[in-house]
């Protein structure tokens, strides 16, 4: 027996996944107008970020609706309060590539810009962890998402070593110093996206195997009573 | 870990040639809600009535394995079923209170067991009544008919009938199933009252009752526990994929 619940479970999962290929779209595109110096396109993505708070709303009220209604269970539970926050962050996300394609904008006007080779390392590493933890949502794969999480770190040490440069950057020529911030911010908004991406798949892995694995807490976590059988 | 006050132990029960339950093992924590679910049929109300024995009382009745209450294997051959019954009460799941006065509803119990004397019933009545928060109602309505009450207050007053007869162990078995949503909310809450001094186990085709009043949940299927556990672990997370299918109404 097919319930509607079901058919509005999959209608919530696929605005979702349209949502998800929105911000995918946008943030390659915020990354390719700051590495390219391309104001048009960096000016499109500032447009279209409409378009992900709309389906941000839109995936708010399904939800609220589903919940009040439907009184969700186990795995449809699990699916909704994932769904709840996979929206939350790729909101966010959006706005990220907002921020790198104001970024962008601003270095497109600079005469003295310069390039940081760790940036095109991690907007390549941040596309593909999102693209992972959507794949993992879309499939309900938490391998899929598992990986993502395994590549957190990496996006956190090039940032670091961006900061570094940057600072290096500025000191040997103050020219460059309005660049440097610029870069540095464009970094800084690539490694929250990895942030979000990883959130994105530890929901997937909440969902999928009713795990939480946010803040290592399954390590931390002091072993529950036993069930009464 | 819970005292156990039920254990079963490879319980199994047969209607003549038919099997309704089969090789049970549970054990049901003292103070606790357990709430047994599953499709019609898949021997839920059949396990309760194993309790107390009701299940005697319909021919052709066979039961292999044990149940242990409190201690004490209640089918060997020498067990009083009264006291049993006084021990372990049941609610149904239309209130039957007897043809009589609200007062005579409760004492009609104590009479047939002898337990207390005629002075101490009016104590009795309105210790019973106020646990299930009918006192302050009926005080002044003692001796109207049992049967001119809400159907609320009726199944209240069973619930009274049975604790008169201080048991331990309370089984219900839909007991809210004849009751509107603001009634049954009321008979979930004064189930949490209960809970401080008796233990509880329900039987309930509705799941959000389940998930709303209970502390475990069996999940029974085809006669036997596919799952058991803690109630919030069985809503949020099951392990069965049965019961999975189940609680979110996708079976069959």
């Amino acid at each position: 027996m097919e319930r509607h619940f079901q058919k509005e479970l999959e209608s919530l999962k696929t605005t979702l996944v349209k949502m998800g290929s929105v911000v995918e779209e946008n943030l390659g595109e915020a990354i390719r107008s700051a590495l390219e110096k391309d104001a048009d396109l960096a000016s499109k993505v500032v447009e279209k970020d409409k378009r992900v708070d709309a389906l941000e709303i839109e995936n708010d009220n399904a939800i609220i609706d589903l919940l009040a209604l439907q009184q969700p269970l186990a795995s449809d539970l699990r699916f909704i309060l994932a769904a709840l926050k996979i929206n939350n962050d790729l909101e966010r996300i959006g706005d990220h590539a907002v921020n790198i394609a104001q970024s962008a904008l601003v270095l497109c006007k600079l005469t003295d810009a310069v390039t940081i080779d760790e940036i095109p390392k991690m907007a390549a590493i941040t596309k593909a962890m999102l693209k992972d933890a959507l794949d993992g949502f879309i499939l309900l794969d938490p391998i899929k998402a598992k990986g993502v999480l395994t590549k957190d770190d990496e996006i956190d040490n090039l940032n670091r070593d961006v900061a570094k440069k940057v600072i290096e950057l500025v000191k040997n020529n103050s020219r460059t110093i309005e660049c440097g911030l610029e870069l540095n911010r464009v970094s800084r908004n690539l490694e929250r996206v990895g942030d979000l991406a990883t959130n994105i798949a530890e929901e997937v892995i909440f969902h999928t195997q009713a795990r939480v694995v946010k803040h290592h807490a399954e390590e931390k976590k002091v072993p529950p009573e036993n069930d009464a059988k | 870990m819970d005292k156990h006050v039920i254990e079963t132990r490879q319980l199994s029960l047969f209607y003549g040639a038919f099997q309704a339950l089969t090789n049970i093992d549970l054990n049901i924590g003292e103070r606790r809600i357990t709430a047994l679910i599953g499709p019609s049929g898949c021997g839920k109300s059949t396990l309760v009535r194993v309790f107390n024995r009701m299940n005697d009382l319909i021919e052709g009745v066979s039961v292999t394995g044990s149940v242990v209450v409190q201690g004490e294997n209640i089918y060997k051959p020498d067990t009083d079923l009264i006291t049993l019954r006084r021990k372990v009460g049941m609610v149904f799941q239309r209130p039957n209170p007897f043809p009589l006065s609200v007062y005579k509803n409760i004492t009609f119990g104590l009479e047939i067991h002898r337990k207390g004397s005629n002075v101490e019933f009016p104590n009795i009545v309105e210790q019973s009544l106020r646990n299930v928060l009918l006192w302050d109602d009926l005080k002044d309505r003692l001796e109207d008919s049992a049967m001119r009450l809400t159907l609320e207050q009726q199944q209240r007053l069973c619930i009274a009938r049975v604790l008169a007869m201080k048991p331990q162990i309370i089984l219900m078995d839909e007991p809210c199933s004849a009751l509107d949503p603001i009634a049954t909310l009321k008979i979930e809450e004064l189930m949490q009252q209960l809970k401080k001094e008796y233990t509880i186990v329900i039987v309930t085709h509705n799941m959000q009752q389940a998930a709303r009043a209970s502390d475990f949940t069996a999940f029974l299927y085809l006669g036997q526990v596919i799952e058991y556990g803690e109630t919030k672990r069985i809503f949020a997370a099951p392990t069965e994929k049965q019961t999975e299918d189940y609680i979110t109404g996708r079976f069959g």
